[in-house]
């Protein structure tokens, strides 16, 4: 590890003032002091804010709820309203890592996670992501993790975390706080890029800014469900992963919402997919029709070709179990 | 960098570079060998610690963060003469072969027996909203962060099992 100065932030302004400077944020530590180890990241200076008050989940005038950014994700997975109100969040989380992880991960850090490419963590190899300009070594060689949907020529890396998939098909929202003072809100669907050119830029945040909270919507009457399927029965990343959220009315879906991990640079969620299943009475047919069209763009990159039909199998599943389709419905 | 812990209920002052982590502050910097280091980046479990009575991986903090905080480790548990439950209970069903990972699988399952007496969900839970019967598949997800190169896993489990009945 190379070495690096350390300071603690005493309030949010310290940490978007050292973030402005230069300091990398640290909270759990999880993914950064691992990759810090690797020098895949080799920061010159730490700002921690675990001392920060940002710990607590709150309840928001609006219903919903108000999860500060250093909330660890065990906490969060057994937090009771969670549990009751947003169930595909506590399974997601706990689809997640491992029991220690979980204590010392937190909701900021995770929606922050690098990627899992091996040529990412690899520093003797090339990577766009980790060294712009460089080239991309997953395109043409070991891809079995990789992306099928919004890679591009530069980067077909995943994005790994379970919980951030679930926080977008909870329709949640980042609050950050930036290094003037303001504060603004991101919806989740907003707060990823894809790689296209650029993809060591993964995020909307910018120099200075704290994520400080994620806010989730008051709960809709729904049936939740988080489906991840990896190499592993626990602690493996998902190859691919489905968040779900759907009200059913009159034997019709009235709404839904779809999230998708494994399968892209940021959790995946195409409305024209929700739009295609709103309104209709479920069935295994309308599924594949809708997960066809999810995937109609998709391209395999040879080893990660599976994908694609398991993509499709992992929604209908989903649908037909958050639907209470009857095997062979 | 200055730094006090107290582990297992002794404060202690170390000075030491900001790169040094809790693992190594606890081996290298404390001469407490109990914890071990396997993989070093979080992956197997062995270094596992509680700190301020919960379970992380001691090898992915950084010795600096935990300033005031409360360490945990394995020799804090029980010693020979005097074993803690889980250490006696590992003893008694062979819960090793090598016993490399046993520190850490010993610190997991008492910190963990706590989460699911605090009615924590794991993945496998049924119901998100009931209290989790601690069934052998609940004892296996919520130890998966800590791996048994040996393959130890079906002792470790009867012993787990025996503490939380």
């Amino acid at each position: 590890m190379r070495p690096f100065d350390y300071a603690r932030a005493e309030a949010v302004s310290d940490a978007a003032k050292g973030s402005a400077a230069g300091a990398t944020i640290i909270a759990g530590g999880t993914n950064l002091l691992d990759l810090m180890k690797l020098e895949v990241m080799a920061p010159e200076r730490l700002v921690d804010i675990n001392r920060l008050p940002l710990g607590e989940i709150e309840e928001t005038e609006e219903g919903g709820l108000k999860i500060g950014a250093l909330v660890p994700n065990a906490d969060l997975a057994a937090d009771q309203r969670v549990r009751r109100d947003y169930p595909v969040l506590s399974r997601a989380l706990l689809a997640g890592a491992s029991g220690q992880l979980r204590n010392k991960a937190t909701t900021g850090g995770n929606l922050c996670q690098r990627t899992r490419c091996y040529y990412f963590y690899d520093t003797s190899e090339p990577c766009n992501k980790r060294e712009p300009g460089s080239g991309c070594r997953a395109i043409g060689g070991f891809n079995r993790i990789h992306a099928i949907l919004g890679a591009s020529d530069a980067c077909i890396a995943t994005h790994p975390s379970d919980m951030a998939v679930a926080m977008r098909a909870l329709k949640a929202d980042v609050e950050i706080e930036s290094a003037d003072g303001s504060r603004r809100t991101v919806p989740v669907d907003d707060f990823y890029r894809l790689p296209h050119d650029t993809p060591h830029i993964e995020t909307e945040l910018e120099a200075g800014d704290v994520i400080t909270a994620v806010i989730l919507p008051a709960p809709v009457t729904s049936e939740q469900r988080y489906r991840k399927v990896r190499d592993r029965a626990s602690y493996a990343f998902a190859l691919v992963s489905v968040a779900a959220v759907v009200s059913l009315e009159e034997g019709r879906i009235a709404d839904v919402t779809l999230a998708f991990g494994g399968l892209a640079h940021c959790p995946w969620r195409d409305e024209a997919v929700e739009a295609r299943l709103k309104g209709q009475a479920p069935s295994r047919a309308l599924f594949a029709e809708a997960a066809d069209l999810l995937l109609k763009d998709a391209t395999g990159q040879g080893h990660n070709d599976f994908k694609i039909p398991l993509t499709k199998r992992t929604m209908i599943a989903v649908l037909a179990d958050a639907c209470g389709l009857e095997t062979g419905e | 960098m200055k730094t006090t812990l107290k582990v297992n209920g002794e404060e202690r002052e170390l000075e030491a570079d900001s790169r040094v982590s809790l693992l190594d502050a606890l081996r290298n910097h404390f001469r407490l060998t109990g914890s071990k280091k396997g993989c070093d980046h979080g992956q197997c479990g062995a270094c596992t610690v509680m700190v301020n009575g919960r379970r992380i991986n001691s090898c992915l903090t950084l010795a600096c963060m935990h300033d005031g905080d409360e360490i945990t480790t394995i020799e804090g548990l029980g010693t020979p003469g005097s074993l803690s439950p889980m250490q006696d209970a590992f003893v008694r069903h062979d819960g090793y072969q090598c016993g490399y990972c046993t520190p850490g699988q010993i610190c997991s399952a008492t910190a963990m027996l706590e989460e699911a007496k605090a009615g924590w969900p794991s993945v496998v839970t049924e119901d998100l909203e009931s209290r989790p019967d601690l069934t052998d598949e609940e004892i296996s997800e919520r130890m998966s962060g800590n791996l048994c190169r040996c393959a130890a896993y079906p002792n470790i489990v009867d012993a787990i099992r025996e503490v939380a009945e």
